[in-house]
């Protein structure tokens, strides 16, 4: 039982921060921009919102300052950190009609670069990992709860962040702002036809600048979800999620309700992946070296594989994503 | 011969203006060594004949997975999976030396093949089901890299883990391949006396290699039949099916051709024998600076072979920067760079506005020739 109050609590821990970059991704690319950076706004956002965690941390040992008010203001933080990176693709891919993919890579290489000179600074010659402090985690304590070994206690507590549930609230968020708003609309309408668009007065360039600004924003806090996530500290990766958030947006065909669908599968092949030592009916493989570190952890991409040839006929990316605006272009 | 010029000379001004970015930041973590460590950044590569040597030895799968990337991207895909096609090379490469014995040229070819498969899927997927190639080719990176560790760790011949460094000579190393000097001496590639000449362990005819084949795609992309087809469906998909070519076979192909180029690029890398396979959890670096080389480039085949030189020419002035800087201040300086040509479109149309304008005053003012010539 407490194997499956295992697997359960890491698949939404880990599902979390998909969830989030995939959303943001899907923002981006329904206004017109792809957003292959997710990776590096991810590494910003995660790099800040610990920055932030380990200056507000002798506040919180104190005992002046909440540790779960401390996690807002950090998570937001990021949050802010992952827009002003993305302000960087925005400029380059709208303001000067540049290829995105281009923009993006040069930024995915930027994050990770400038996150270990940061965290050098910061913290001196060679220290490489920013270590999380203890009172980032929603344990029995923060409620006044006795710990005990049952298992709606280890499903609730045993990885559980405030992260999970401002999660819950931004989804909730960005299903009414790109459904049921006029923005949303407005917004959609820049990433299938934006010459359409401009033609009955909408601004594309400010469309495409929320677009791209809304996915900084879930992309930062989505760094800073997975670095929770992982538990080992922050060392100036993300170990390709940002990569993976985009085969699960595509997965789930740009459309929220899908996305979190796939992003609660692959986080769940995923722990399956990392767990499969401990579960019973998974084959051992006995005699082969590295079946945990090697074996298992493949079968997420091999699932997503399988599982884009088999949906590819349905997915139906917006139409104009990828094409600078040019207005004269009808 | 205009166009060359001027996205040579946007090219230029993107490294100028990265460098300075790089200096700015050098001054700003630690004001007191910024100039001489720059300096040194500037010239580690010439500084000695082995310093130089390992500029050359670095290079030559740069320019492997340079091309890759370039030639996809003419092609009108973008490969991603450099990183994952050149592990699965290098592992075939060091396979077919350390378990069959093989000599150098055809562990070479076994990488060929081996990166061609593992950019056969990517480009089939494409044209079959139409799933993004990036997509694919970043599942196909995680999913090579897995694949090889978990190879090297348990194949086994006579009873032995014939990979790994214990079945030839007594060690405990288990996280890298046997080294080729011990294990297939005739699977290194031919130094033919550079490594005297250079005074460098890293010298060998890998170099020349590299460059030849991009000369050869130079050729495939520009004189032939077969090139103008990839490059048409890379341009406009529709118009090509509509002209009669294949567009469904030609995707495959590109992807085949650029796979086959990064496998040849970690052939060429660990069959020099001086590097080892290290089996870890992330994916290799080479590939994804072939995207740099290619984008440098402005995906021209020539043009990787100078921009592969000068990014391997600046990694290794960023060892010099260690310990006082981080050696990622090159990856920051490499990113800004890349970034600045990203926007090579706007640079351009304002540097040959510039050199038209030029010319017309120099006409007027009846100039040195050599001006005149240049442009």
């Amino acid at each position: 039982m407490n194997v499956l109050a295992d697997v359960i609590s890491s698949t939404i821990v880990f599902a979390v921060p998909l969830l989030l970059v995939a959303m943001g991704g899907m923002f981006s690319e329904r206004s017109g921009i792809i957003n292959i950076a997710l990776e590096g706004i991810m590494i910003i956002g995660a790099l800040m919102g610990c920055l932030m965690m380990r200056w507000l941390d002798p506040a919180v040992t104190a005992g002046q300052l909440g540790s779960q008010l401390a996690m807002l203001i950090a998570t937001l933080f990021s949050g802010v950190c992952g827009m002003a990176f993305a302000v960087l693709l925005a400029f380059a891919s709208i303001n000067l009609k540049a290829d995105q993919t281009i923009g993006g890579t040069a930024l995915n290489m930027l994050a990770p670069a400038l996150a270990i000179v940061l965290t050098w600074v910061v913290q001196g010659q060679g220290q490489t990992t920013i270590l999380i402090p203890t009172w980032s985690r929603i344990t029995q304590e923060t409620f006044g709860i006795a710990a005990k070994d049952t298992f709606l206690q280890n499903l609730l507590f045993k990885n559980m962040y405030l992260t999970t549930f401002l999660t819950v609230l931004l989804f909730a968020i960005a299903v009414v702002l790109l459904y049921k708003t006029k923005f949303g609309l407005r917004l959609r309408s820049c990433g299938e036809h934006p010459q359409a668009a401009a033609s009955v007065g909408i601004n594309v360039f400010k469309m495409r600048y929320a677009g791209v600004l809304i996915s900084g924003f879930l992309g930062g806090i989505g760094g800073l979800a997975f670095t929770l996530a992982a538990g080992s500290g922050f060392q100036s990766s993300v170990a390709g999620y940002g990569f993976l958030a985009l085969a699960v947006m595509i997965f789930g065909n740009w459309k929220p309700w899908s996305i979190l669908g796939a992003s609660l599968f692959f986080a769940l092949f995923k722990v399956i992946g990392s767990y499969a030592s401990s579960i019973p009916f998974m084959p051992e493989f006995k005699g082969l070296e590295g079946v945990s570190t090697y074996l298992y952890p493949m079968l997420p991409y091999i699932v997503t594989m399988i599982l884009l040839i088999l949906t590819s006929k349905k997915s139906r990316a917006p139409k104009a994503e990828g094409i600078p605006y040019d207005k004269g272009m009808r | 011969m205009k166009k060359g010029l001027i996205s040579v000379l946007s090219s230029v001004i993107s490294i100028l203006v990265g460098l300075l970015f790089g200096l700015l930041l050098l001054i700003i973590v630690n004001p007191a060594q910024a100039f001489p460590k720059f300096g040194e950044l500037l010239t580690a590569g010439v500084s000695s004949a082995p310093k130089f040597a390992k500029v050359l030895y670095q290079a030559a799968p740069l320019i492997m997975t340079g091309l890759a990337v370039a030639f996809a991207f003419k092609t009108g895909l973008f490969n991603i999976g450099a990183s994952g096609q050149y592990t699965v090379g290098a592992f075939c490469a060091l396979a077919c030396a350390i378990i069959f014995q093989m000599p150098w040229w055809v562990c070479l070819l076994a990488s060929v093949v081996a990166g061609a498969i593992w950019g056969f899927f990517p480009g089939l997927f494409k044209s079959l089901f139409n799933v993004n190639e990036v997509i694919t080719s970043i599942m196909f990176n995680w999913i090579g890299m897995m694949a090889v560790n978990l190879l090297c760790m348990n194949l086994k011949k006579g009873g032995k883990l014939i990979m790994l460094p214990v079945a030839w000579v007594s060690s405990p190393i288990k996280d890298r391949t046997a080294a080729l000097s011990y294990a297939n001496p005739k699977a290194m590639i031919p130094k033919m006396g550079l490594d005297t000449l250079f005074d460098s362990n890293y010298m060998n005819i890998s170099i020349f290699i590299a460059a030849l084949v991009a000369i050869v795609m130079w050729v495939i992309l520009n004189r032939t039949t077969f090139g103008y087809e990839l490059k048409a469906c890379g341009y406009n998909k529709n118009a090509s099916i509509y002209a009669g070519i294949n567009a469904k076979r030609n995707i495959v192909l590109s992807m085949v051709i650029s796979g086959a180029l990064a496998g040849l690029g970690g052939g060429l890398y660990y069959l020099a024998g001086t590097a080892d396979y290290t089996i870890q959890k992330t994916l290799l670096a080479m590939g994804f600076n072939g995207i740099s080389v290619a984008l440098l480039a402005t995906s021209n085949p020539i043009g990787t072979i100078f921009s592969a030189l000068f990014i391997s020419y600046i990694q290794v002035g960023g060892e010099s920067l260690q310990p006082t800087y981080a050696k990622e201040m090159i990856d920051i300086i490499i990113a800004v760079i890349i970034y600045l040509s990203a926007f090579a479109l706007l640079t351009k149309t304002i540097l040959s506005r510039f050199i038209r304008l030029d010319k017309s005053n120099v006409n007027a003012d009846k100039p040195a020739e050599s001006e005149g010539k240049k442009a």
